[in-house]
């Protein structure tokens, strides 16, 4: 699916607080943004790794959760209208003739803008890769991280691993259409909703689906065509399978950044401190994902890095119009954008 | 200070200083251990600070509670000693601890 070109003011890539607070301060100098998220909702790593964990060092909130500060964050830049775009890594970054920017995601949606954000935190967050020897091999076909389309699974043998929602979500939608359907899990308790419990439980009461206690320890094939994986647990069995669906969380990986071209120190983007810029004029890094010296990965941090870059931006975007240094306490204007009445 | 004795996979030994209120994970961290990675800081939302208690020590760090062990399906090659060492906080008690670390974090 190829869909036409977005074309908007900046592009931020990452919906985390440091993305997200970018939009608040780009909206101020009236630049519009849209954001791109691999995960499906806002909040990156805060909505990911901790959205019910405290954090005790975003200034005036001696108290917040991850979920709360992405919550407040969403409710601060609404007056922006920020357009997101989640489930969906970018992949390519070109810089166009005029001086603007292309991007290409994973899903093909295609973005043309003025400039680009990099708010990657640790980079995207993508599937945990057991470390079975030679697993690569078969990463073509036969393992998936993930159910883009079912039918690639229609009439397959199915071996899927993992406890959680997703192993027990695609337990249940793939038994119906799958030859067979495996599922191995190191304990036989489960962190999934409890009505996906009961039904997988029924349908191993029912013998529609086998299941073993233990953890893979090797895959089995040729060619690229798996064959079967070796489970260890009380004793070693071999599960006959041609579709290996792992399903172990999430990890983060710097991906299709490292592409880019950008300077890089020690896998993080460098950038000066006066901007926020990366080694590529109109290309910008704040938050974890970007260097300097004295850096700290801070949340407040990266709130101070979007301030800064969003003059540079502004430069950029407006190259004659006077900037006149406002607070949102006095300037009727800002509240104006802000829709206070 | 309690000592706490860090096996990597490979056999190499690297004992270091703990101090008590401390996790073994900031200790390893602080210490620069190889294969202690700690992605998400200790929150107990990743499982890559794995490792293996070193079996005599089990009655002192205790077992882990259910988020632990929850967060321990995430990580490969989980044994009946695996903790998350994030949640293994140090105490004058555990002078002496040794805890191993698996091939990959993964």
């Amino acid at each position: 699916m190829s869909n036409s070109p977005i074309e908007t003011d900046v592009v931020i890539i990452g919906a985390g607080p440091c993305g997200l607070f970018a939009v608040f301060e780009l909206g101020l100098l009236d630049i519009r943004c849209h954001l791109i998220d691999i995960l499906d909702r806002p909040g990156g790593q805060c909505a990911e790794l901790y959205p019910e964990k405290p954090i005790y060092d975003i200034p005036a909130y001696p108290i917040i959760s991850g979920q709360e500060l992405t919550d407040a964050l969403m409710e601060q830049i609404k007056p922006f209208d920020p357009q997101f775009h989640f489930n969906q890594r970018v992949d390519e970054i070109e810089k166009l003739e005029d001086g603007r920017f292309h991007l290409k995601t994973d899903d093909n949606q295609e973005f043309i803008c003025k400039n680009v954000v990099i708010a990657a935190g640790g980079g995207s967050f993508t599937p945990k890769r057991p470390p079975l020897p030679g697993i690569e091999e078969y990463e073509n076909g036969s393992v998936h991280y993930s159910v883009r389309r079912m039918s690639d699974f229609e009439g397959k043998d199915l071996l899927i691993v993992g406890g959680g929602d997703s192993a027990l979500d695609w337990t249940l939608n793939l038994t119906p259409i799958a030859n067979s359907v495996t599922l191995v899990h190191r304990r036989d308790k489960f962190r999934a909703a409890t009505d996906s419990v009961n039904k997988m439980l029924a349908l191993r009461e029912e013998g529609k689906i086998n299941f073993h206690l233990g953890q893979m320890t090797e895959i089995h094939g040729e060619n690229g065509e798996m064959t079967g994986v070796t489970i260890k647990g009380e004793e070693e069995v071999l599960v006959k399978c041609n579709r290996l669906l792992p399903f172990f969380g999430l990890t983060m990986k710097l991906g299709p950044v490292a592409n880019w071209g950008l300077n890089l120190h020690e896998n993080l983007i460098s950038v000066d401190t006066e901007k926020f810029e990366t080694s590529a004029e109109g290309i910008f890094a704040i938050g974890d994902i970007n260097s300097y010296p004295g850096k700290l990965k801070l949340i407040l941090s990266g709130f101070h890095e979007a301030a800064l870059m969003a003059q540079k931006v502004n430069a950029y975007i407006n190259p004659d119009k006077k900037v006149v240094f406002q607070y949102t306490t006095s300037s009727s204007s800002l509240q104006k954008k802000l829709g206070v009445k | 200070m309690p000592k706490i004795t860090f096996i990597e996979h490979n056999g190499t030994s690297h004992e270091v200083e703990g101090e008590a209120g401390m996790t073994v994970m900031e200790v390893a961290r602080k210490n620069d251990i190889p294969g202690i990675e700690a992605e998400c800081g200790g929150a107990c939302s990743c499982a890559t600070c794995h490792v293996y208690v070193d079996e005599g020590w089990l009655p002192k760090t205790g077992a882990s509670e259910e988020m632990e062990e929850d967060m321990l399906d995430f990580a490969f090659d989980v044994r009946a000693n695996s903790r998350l060492s994030c949640q293994i906080k140090v105490t004058d008690e555990l002078d002496g601890l040794i805890v191993r670390t698996p091939e990959k974090q993964f």
